[in-house]
């Protein structure tokens, strides 16, 4: 695999980065407040994308506002490089912008993503993007977006623990396992996008600039680099990360988050990581072989 | 203990279109005093209810509070941060519909246990003891703890939303119409599981209802209101006994005779 991937023609006819420069002034304007405070929500104007709500117009929207010509691009859907989603973003964005794209973790300035956070570790410098169909996270408590920015602005946010308190009453544990609520720099309650509950402690004083963005709700938020991200739980009843009894049958990592992949009609079942870059270096790196015996 | 009013209205006035509502409403409520604001249907009792705790804020007049941190103050004068935080901890809101005073998605348990955590508790097994508590103390089977209130009887419901309200000992509730929505017998049991719960925990409260029974039961206290006005207050057994006032003798004598 190549570092960085060759360049895709860029088509003149669009404008740098699809959007026109007033509007990626405005987006940058709004992710500037979001960096200032984090995890606060701040609305902006949603422009029409060549794509449907849901696919990652608001990750696409805010991509555009912080590319630049010298950066290489890197997006991931559901940890996987090589999906629909996924690559037709990075083309798109080789179109518009002529920008280099990647499939590697620590080539990447720009990782736009949907579900996951690399298990590369992110280091300074980098910004990730993220693609968040919901962004309030006391919705579900409250439909009216009045109270909940009042909610927000007063940080009334006890009432989210009764939804912790019923996974317990019901499952004996915690058991939401992604998009879990967490409190960024001890203020804001900040719903980090439908990341598995895994990631969310990749979140906690990262290195790398975190950006979300909503397309259909019209929000960004951010989370800055080296910020205080604490997952919400109980006292007797402690944040924990998912955990798997067996290593990834391909590269043999204990560390990583496995997909469940069900291969025939018998159930039939095997896991691997959902991180495939992560993955394929371990492999190069002949790690599979180590495992495997162990 | 103190021996000042819990709550002090004066002249408090608070009208939807300039006709209708509570108009020159003053009364001093102490601790531990229940007073019923009875009348018809449309005189301005639930107005009022509201004008107290600003969730319709007077257009007039003045509500002063005993609050537990700066003593006796004009809630006008408060931020909404501190009203809302008032509201969850040193007051309680029982509605005449318990759905609407309820989550009916959530387990009886998280119902009760929700406004702890509102207030930072933290701990699961202390939250799930706290609710059973207060399922035992109002009646309520304490296996019923991790059912919705979906599957609740009307009268469970509303002791359930008295208990959601109670966990975080307030010192004054407010209370629209608790029992109008009870069959008799129901009614019955949850007046006396109130009156019982006003003493024991020197709750002061402030019932509206257009049940004379309800006062009778509960109040010492009452205001007759007619057309938004006060028009007799007093002793409850006073009024009940001996009603000045021509409407107040007319919804008196109203009273169904068993």
């Amino acid at each position: 695999m190549s570092q960085v991937d060759a360049k895709v023609e860029r088509d003149p006819h669009y404008n740098f980065a699809y959007l026109d420069e007033s509007t990626k002034r405005m987006l940058r304007r709004a992710l500037l407040k979001a960096v200032a405070i984090p995890g606060y929500q701040v609305p902006f104007g949603s422009r029409e994308m060549p794509l449907p709500y849901g696919w990652g117009t608001g990750g696409i929207q805010v991509t555009a506002a912080v590319i630049g010509p010298s950066d290489v691009l890197k997006v991931i859907d559901q940890g996987s490089d090589d999906t629909t989603n996924a690559i037709n973003i990075r083309r798109f964005f080789g179109r518009v912008t002529g920008v280099a794209t990647t499939e590697s973790t620590r080539a990447a300035t720009i990782v736009q993503t949907r579900h996951r956070i690399p298990e590369t570790p992110l280091s300074e410098g980098q910004v990730m993007v993220f693609q968040v169909p919901i962004p309030e996270p006391l919705r579900w408590l409250e439909p009216s977006e009045t109270e909940t920015r009042t909610m927000h602005a007063l940080a009334e946010y006890g009432a989210m623990h009764v939804k912790l308190y019923e996974d317990i009453a019901r499952h004996g544990s915690i058991a939401t396992t992604y998009d879990y609520p967490v409190i960024v720099n001890g203020r804001y309650m900040m719903r980090p996008s439908p990341i598995p509950k895994f990631d969310n402690p990749k979140l906690d004083r990262s290195p790398a600039l975190m950006l979300f963005g909503a397309g259909r709700e019209k929000r960004v938020y951010a989370v800055p680099p080296y910020t205080r991200v604490e997952s919400l739980d109980f006292d007797d009843h402690p944040f924990t990360v998912e955990k798997w009894s067996q290593p990834c049958e391909l590269c043999g990592s204990r560390h990583s988050f496995l997909d469940e992949i069900i291969l025939d009609d018998r159930g039939t079942r095997r896991y691997v990581c959902s991180d495939t870059e992560y993955c394929a270096g371990r492999r190069e790196a002949g790690h599979a072989d180590a495992e495997s015996r162990a | 203990m103190r021996t000042g009013p819990l709550l002090s209205a004066r002249n408090v006035t608070r009208t939807w279109d300039g006709v209708h509502g509570c108009r020159d409403v003053s009364f001093d409520l102490y601790p531990g005093e229940v007073l019923c604001v009875v009348g018809e249907s449309g005189s301005g009792k639930s107005t009022l209810l509201q004008a107290l705790s600003r969730q319709a804020p007077p257009q007039s007049g003045s509500v002063r509070y005993d609050t537990r941190e700066d003593g006796f103050v004009d809630l006008a004068t408060l931020s909404g941060a501190r009203l809302r935080l008032l509201a969850r901890t040193d007051w309680g809101f029982v509605r005449q519909h318990a759905r609407d005073g309820l989550r009916m998605q959530v387990s009886a348990g998280a119902n009760v246990a929700e406004r702890l955590m509102a207030v930072g508790g933290r701990n699961y097994g202390d939250l799930r003891r706290a609710a059973g508590n207060w399922l035992e103390k109002m009646e309520i089977d304490p296996d019923r703890l991790d059912d919705t209130p979906v599957a609740f009887s009307g009268g469970m419901q509303q002791r359930l939303q008295i208990a959601r309200n109670l966990v975080t000992h307030p010192r004054l509730v407010f209370m629209d119409e608790p029992t109008a929505s009870l069959d008799v017998s129901v009614q019955a049991r949850l007046l006396d599981l109130l009156r019982g719960l006003v003493g024991d925990l020197g709750l002061a409260a402030i019932v509206v209802t257009h049940d004379l029974a309800v006062a009778r039961l509960l109040a010492h206290r009452t205001l007759v209101m007619r057309d938004g006005r006060v028009v007799e207050s007093g002793l409850t057994d006073q009024i009940l006994d001996d009603p000045q006032y021509p409407y107040t003798q007319l919804l008196v004598s109203s009273i169904l005779q068993g």
